[in-house]
């Protein structure tokens, strides 16, 4: 057996140094850089060469030779496509009672549409139904009785749009949907857990926004004796800042 | 926990304040620039800027900028648009914007995988950083959540493209690492244990769009256990990544 791994582990090795020895490899890589780069420089030529008549005939110049020097700088525009921010709501743990979660989420948007997303949550869970009324021995001790979770995943923003405060301010907001995977820990083990939810965000300002989402995360539990889905729904508020 | 996440929003919330800094001035080329009320194609546009006014450009969302006009007016305006000013100098205004050429040159990836582990779901996070077109450095945290039991993997690895100008580029990869697995408490006791594994791999990624990438990938794992016999697992994996 270990013979065999070697032997494939030493192909594989053989075939990176063989492949990355290849003369043609390189090149494709040496041509495309020229023609990478020469559109590129013949389309600013061009289009200098289209402002020049167009600052003649209105005689109004758009490249002021006269303009005053200053500091160039390079374009340094400040990027906000990173939001961060925490949460506070409450998790329904499936037979385990309602309770406050409190959580941080960060997201990271690639266009105006989606967004990457990660949040992770805490919570408490209560006592299940049969804990209660039957007053036997509790199922779960108090460390496996906290519900901690992550999930990794996307956001899609289903709906942008506006909304009204009055007559005068209009805030930004969209409406998402996301949809993760990740893992809770609970009742003594790591699941697998997916979760899908939906949210609504409005812009209270430029950098800064709220959030209230609906979550479902959904989980195999086989805490009660037998093997179930288990639906841990969460309503939660949030406020983000984009950075 | 508690005070890490506020930390985390104090330096939010400083990054966002610290952001309202001297703002760059470009001049208006195309014979109008639109000002929307939001950064997206929807919100309606509100303003409008001509050609050969100077405006500030404040900051950007994904294809936005959010900009303000000499009289005070801000509103936000798509890339396409501002691509086409210019600064005081007098040169084209540089956008630094991710292409399909940086997909060949990239140097660090960050991505996000799940898939199936011997019958386990997993979940990886990974970091790689690239030393040429070809061969790349890759560190990876596994969670792996199985019915029977739970474990982590932390794998560092060399990934070789063969064909890094290609769109759609396939790769092989081969690495070690350790994997911690830990029985569910409602099975059978056995204790959780610690091993050192090897893997070869083979996967495809290809270009999305802006920096991102989308990967899939298929290892064999031997894990070294201390009994007679080593183990095998074969995992698949489907994720997505974004290249910096």
């Amino acid at each position: 057996m270990e013979n065999w791994i070697r032997v494939l582990l030493l192909t594989a090795v053989l075939g990176m140094t063989g492949c990355a020895w290849m003369p043609w490899r390189d090149k494709p890589a040496t041509g495309t850089a020229p023609t990478g780069t020469a559109p590129a420089g013949s389309e600013s030529t061009a289009r200098r060469a289209d402002q020049t008549p167009v600052g003649s005939e209105d005689n109004q110049v758009v490249i002021d030779p006269q303009v005053e020097r200053r500091d160039v700088r390079p374009a340094r525009i400040d990027t906000e496509n990173w939001e961060a921010g925490a949460y506070i709501g409450s998790l329904s743990v499936e037979d385990f009672e309602v309770n406050v979660v409190y959580g941080a989420r960060l997201a990271y948007h690639i266009n105006e549409d989606f967004f990457a997303e990660g949040i992770v949550g805490f919570s408490n869970a209560g006592l299940s139904s049969f804990e209660r009324l039957s007053g036997s021995a509790p199922l779960l001790s108090d460390s496996e009785r906290e519900f901690t979770y992550y999930s990794l995943g996307f956001g899609w923003n289903a709906l942008p749009g506006e909304v009204f405060l009055g007559g005068r301010r209009a805030l930004n907001s969209a409406i998402y949907l996301t949809l993760g995977a990740g893992s809770t820990r609970f009742a003594g083990g790591d699941r697998f857990t997916l979760t899908a939810g939906a949210g609504a965000r409005v812009l209270v300002k430029d950098w800064l926004a709220a959030h209230l989402d609906i979550r479902d995360h959904v989980m195999e539990i086989d805490v009660l004796g037998k093997n179930k889905t288990a639906h841990n729904f969460e309503a939660t508020l949030s406020l983000t800042a984009y950075f | 926990m508690r005070l890490f996440i506020a930390c985390a929003l104090l330096m939010c919330a400083g990054a966002a304040i610290a952001a309202d800094r001297d703002a760059l001035t470009v001049i208006v080329v195309d014979p109008y620039l639109e000002l929307h009320t939001g950064p997206g194609r929807g919100f309606p546009i509100v303003q409008v800027v001509p050609r050969g006014e100077t405006v500030q450009v404040l900051k950007r969302r994904t294809d936005w900028f959010q900009i303000r006009d000499a009289a005070g007016h801000e509103g936000w305006v798509h890339r396409s648009q501002i691509a086409e000013t210019l600064v005081p100098a007098g040169a084209k205004l540089e956008i630094d914007d991710p292409a399909r050429e940086d997909f060949t040159a990239h140097r660090r990836e960050v991505g996000l995988m799940l898939g199936d582990f011997g019958g386990a779901n997993v979940v990886t996070v990974y970091g790689a950083y690239a030393f040429n077109a070809h061969l790349s450095g890759e560190l990876a945290l596994s969670h792996l959540l199985g019915s029977f039991s739970d474990g982590q993997i932390v794998a560092i690895g060399a990934t070789h493209v063969f064909v890094p100008e290609w769109r759609i580029q396939p790769f092989a990869s081969m690495g070690t690492g350790l994997i911690h697995v830990e029985p569910k408490s409602t099975v059978a006791q056995s204790p959780p244990r610690t091993d050192q594994l090897a893997y070869v791999g083979v996967g495809v990624r290809s270009y999305l769009a802006r920096r991102f990438i989308l990967r899939a990938e298929y290892k064999n794992y031997v894990v070294f256990t201390d009994r007679d016999e080593n183990e095998e697992a074969y995992e698949w994996k489907i994720g997505f990544a974004f290249f910096f």
